[in-house]
């Protein structure tokens, strides 16, 4: 009987008969659609999906004319965090002319606002030289992460010591305090980097502490596009699902807890968004097969149902790729394609 | 990195080597998607939309209007002044450019 080889979620080989493979396309589909209440993929998507999956290539590709616009997360960090002697000026350079990047985005390492607040003078200076010597567009990016707004890092009382207590109304007070001073920061941070020329602002990794994180997200992004019409914002998520941390917050009388990606995207539209970034984590325990599926599930009525364009997140443990730290290419590049020609978005 | 160079080989525009930025530059500045912005792009380059993923032909597009390119040319234009010519060509606004404009107090 012949064997596919592939992968699993946390990005070991295994291998899988053509049935097998099969029932997971469609047990990945399934879930996403029951789950997010959406239309599962049909038989000739969910055809394209195993040819994809069966094709014996390390790598694959989708079809000329297919191509699509890349936006990254923590673009510049990506070189130096291996190790390699650069500064973020020359990781501009290297992933414009060696890579082929569409676009660019740099942060701090620490990659949260309130981090980047004391030594914003320093980001503007290096964005301001990195803006003189390169030719492709380049985000200044970021993540709310109103993590570190708890105790002991922040001010705030910590919601997670407060919660087990049974102490929900303190636990609410905190998160809300939490994304007043969260907004200030993102408004001011992007208010810096946008006054010295970058072309757009990426709040990444939205809704990592939950329902509070997107609810800040959201609010800066409508200061910031009263203030600068011009401005583009890029929204990515953490997640498919909004986590309830507070459970009760809302944005133009939206209740943020529990919302899929077609329901996020709304929200981020109506907030003044420009580019949406849906993020689908992958299960580890289960086939790279099964939860590209469930992604590209989840992400096709983002693309159908929104005007704005849709760059579906596919970095590590998104987007049906492994939690792998080194991405194997031909577990990366099926996901790639799949979510392209599948889903028709617009970016990744 | 792994990921990033997958992602450009397997479904990524290719950059200055093509015509990406120019297409993400519409997605960014007008909101585009991604076949309105390609033929937006197309349109202004006087190509057809399959040329836009091409890095011959776009080089030579790119060479001919002097738009920047992979290789940093003498005499051509480059960096900041190559975004000038891409901010005039496509009839957008590049932010940069124009704090530039602003700096040396010139109109262009």
């Amino acid at each position: 009987m012949k064997k596919i080889v592939t992968r699993m979620g946390d990005g070991y080989l295994t291998d899988m008969t053509e049935s097998e493979l099969k029932k997971d396309l469609e047990n990945g589909t399934m879930d996403a659609s029951a789950k997010g209440k959406i239309p599962s993929l049909s038989e000739d998507e969910l055809r394209h999906l195993y040819e994809i999956f069966c094709n014996p290539s390390r790598f694959v590709s989708v079809e000329p004319g297919n191509e699509i616009i890349l936006s990254f997360d923590g673009g510049t960090h990506k070189i130096y965090r291996l190790g390699v002697n650069t500064g973020r000026i020359h990781n501009f350079q290297l992933m414009e002319r060696a890579i082929g990047a569409d676009t660019m985005e740099t942060g701090h390492l620490d990659y949260c606002f309130k981090a980047v607040k004391t030594l914003i003078f320093e980001e503007q200076q290096e964005l301001e030289q990195a803006l003189l010597v390169t030719m492709l567009p380049i985000f200044y990016g970021a993540m709310p992460n109103l993590g570190v707004y708890s105790q002991p890092d922040g001010p705030f009382p910590n919601p997670a010591e407060l919660l087990p207590q049974g102490k929900i109304k303190e636990a609410r007070a905190a998160q809300e305090e939490a994304v007043e001073m969260a907004v200030r920061d993102m408004v001011s941070v992007a208010t810096s980097l946008y006054e010295v020329g970058a072309d757009g602002i990426n709040f990444d990794t939205t809704g990592a502490a939950g329902d509070p994180d997107f609810l800040a997200a959201l609010r800066a992004t409508r200061i910031l596009k009263e203030k600068y019409p011009e401005m583009c914002v890029e929204l990515g998520m953490s997640s498919e699902f909004v986590l309830g941390m507070h459970g009760e917050l809302e944005f133009e009388g939206v209740r943020l807890a529990g919302l899929y990606p077609q329901d996020q995207m709304k929200l981020a539209e109506k907030a003044g968004v420009t580019i949406f970034g849906p993020a689908i984590n992958s299960v580890t325990n289960k086939s790279c097969a099964w939860n590209v599926a469930r992604a590209v599930t989840f992400v096709k009525p983002c693309v159908e149902r929104g005007k704005l364009p849709i760059h579906a997140n596919i970095g590590m443990g998104v987007g049906g790729t492994p939690v792998a730290e080194y991405p194997p290419a031909d577990a990366v590049s099926r996901a790639s394609k799949a979510m392209v020609e599948i889903t028709r978005l617009d970016g990744l | 990195m792994g990921m990033a160079i997958t992602h450009s080989i397997a479904s990524g525009m290719g950059g200055v080597r093509t015509a990406g930025d120019l297409v993400g530059r519409m997605q960014m500045t007008r909101g585009m998607k991604i076949r309105e912005a390609k033929e937006y792009v197309a349109g202004k380059l006087r190509v057809s939309v399959a040329d836009l993923s091409d890095p011959v032909t776009m080089a030579e597009v790119r060479g001919d209007l002097d738009l920047g390119r992979v290789r940093s040319i003498p005499k051509f234009s480059k960096g900041i002044d190559a975004k000038f010519r891409i901010a005039e060509l496509l009839g957008i606004e590049i932010n940069c450019v124009n704090l530039f404009k602003q700096r040396v107090g010139r109109k262009f």
